[in-house]
């Protein structure tokens, strides 16, 4: 068991309080009506995957039932930092060190979304990218 | 002037009431009574319990105002009047638990909503839904201990702090109002099961449980 810092209550809890709610800063369409199937579904349901610093957002389910965002490192699972809602990360994947860069760790990057994990949509990937 | 409309969830005419524990003291029959205990445990039932969210100003203007009390700014903090028997707690960042002596909750509600004006506020009255246990004696920390996760020694818990928290497979809000004793704000489904894990925590340092 290990102790997460709450930013609302001001104090490491349990980790037995809090539950995961799956990747933070996700933007909802801003005209759902007029945006592509792809563009919704990625929205939906296609979230990032990455190997190294992952934003999450949590709930205190417990204690002051309030959602927050943890940076979390996925390959050592540290816990960079947690933040209140409507607040910016202070460590992103700009942050990684070198090393981790040499060893190919990704990082989420704000907004951009997996279109699919297969390997036929490299071409999606790399326009999403673009 | 408030337009919600409120109701008093007390009848009039002072019907029978029966606590959470109603049952579970009606099968126990005789209630433990160890000589030399250690944990002694009650019941506080019938209180008057209010949740009140919204902005921390306007409530702790319309608190000050009518409890005459200050609503706890800090997080995990506990407020309580000179009598003791009056008391708000922060419960996460836009609310609050009030605890009152039963039957004054729903004047209590009327006068906070003629402070609160047209103000984006709820109170709700929650005073079925849950009930008070107070544990005290030396071996109430030991019982604790047993039973939550939360770290309850005198110095990271002093009096006036309340968290709520996992206590055995349930929750409750856990607070400390005075140096001797503590007090367990329980769902009121969970009663039976919280008032069976104490005393099965406490049967090795003795219990008195109190009506």
């Amino acid at each position: 068991m290990f102790h997460i810092y709450c930013p609302y209550c001001e104090e490491h809890r349990e980790e037995e309080e809090f539950h995961p709610k799956g990747q933070a800063h996700i933007q909802r369409p801003v005209d759902p009506e007029a945006c592509s199937d792809e563009a919704w579904g990625d929205y939906l349901f296609f979230r990032d995957n990455p190997r190294g610093i992952h934003h999450e957002l949590w709930v205190h389910a417990v204690g002051c039932r309030k959602f927050f965002n943890i940076t979390r490192h996925t390959v050592s699972y540290e816990i960079l930092e947690t933040y209140k809602m409507g607040e910016k990360p202070s460590i992103t994947a700009a942050d990684l060190s070198e090393k981790d860069k040499q060893a190919g760790v990704q990082a989420a990057s704000g907004g951009w979304q997996t279109v699919g994990a297969r390997p036929e949509s490299e071409a999606l990937n790399k326009e999403a990218r673009a | 002037m408030s337009d919600v409309k409120e109701f008093d969830t007390r009848p009039a005419g002072n019907p029978s009431a029966e606590s959470p524990l109603a049952w579970t003291f009606h099968r126990q029959g005789v209630l433990p009574r160890d000589a030399n205990a250690g944990v002694r445990l009650r019941e506080k039932s019938f209180l008057g319990h209010l949740i009140l969210r919204g902005g921390a100003i306007i409530l702790d203007e319309a608190v000050r105002e009518v409890l005459g009390m200050a609503l706890p700014a800090r997080p995990n903090t506990l407020t309580l009047d000179e009598s003791g028997e009056r008391s708000i707690q922060w419960l996460s960042p836009d609310e609050w638990l009030v605890i009152v002596p039963g039957g004054e909750e729903f004047a209590l509600e009327s006068r906070l909503r003629k402070a609160m004006g047209q103000a984006h506020y709820s109170i709700i009255n929650v005073s079925g839904g849950q009930t008070v246990f107070t544990l005290q004696g030396e071996k109430a920390r030991e019982v604790l201990m047993k039973s939550t996760l939360y770290d309850v020694h005198t110095q990271a818990f002093p009096v006036g702090k309340g968290v709520s928290t996992v206590f055995a497979k349930s929750t409750v809000v856990l607070r400390r109002p005075n140096e001797d004793s503590w007090e367990l704000v329980v769902r009121r489904s969970f009663a039976d099961y919280c008032y069976r894990w104490l005393l099965d925590a406490a049967a090795e340092y003795g219990a008195i449980v109190e009506r």
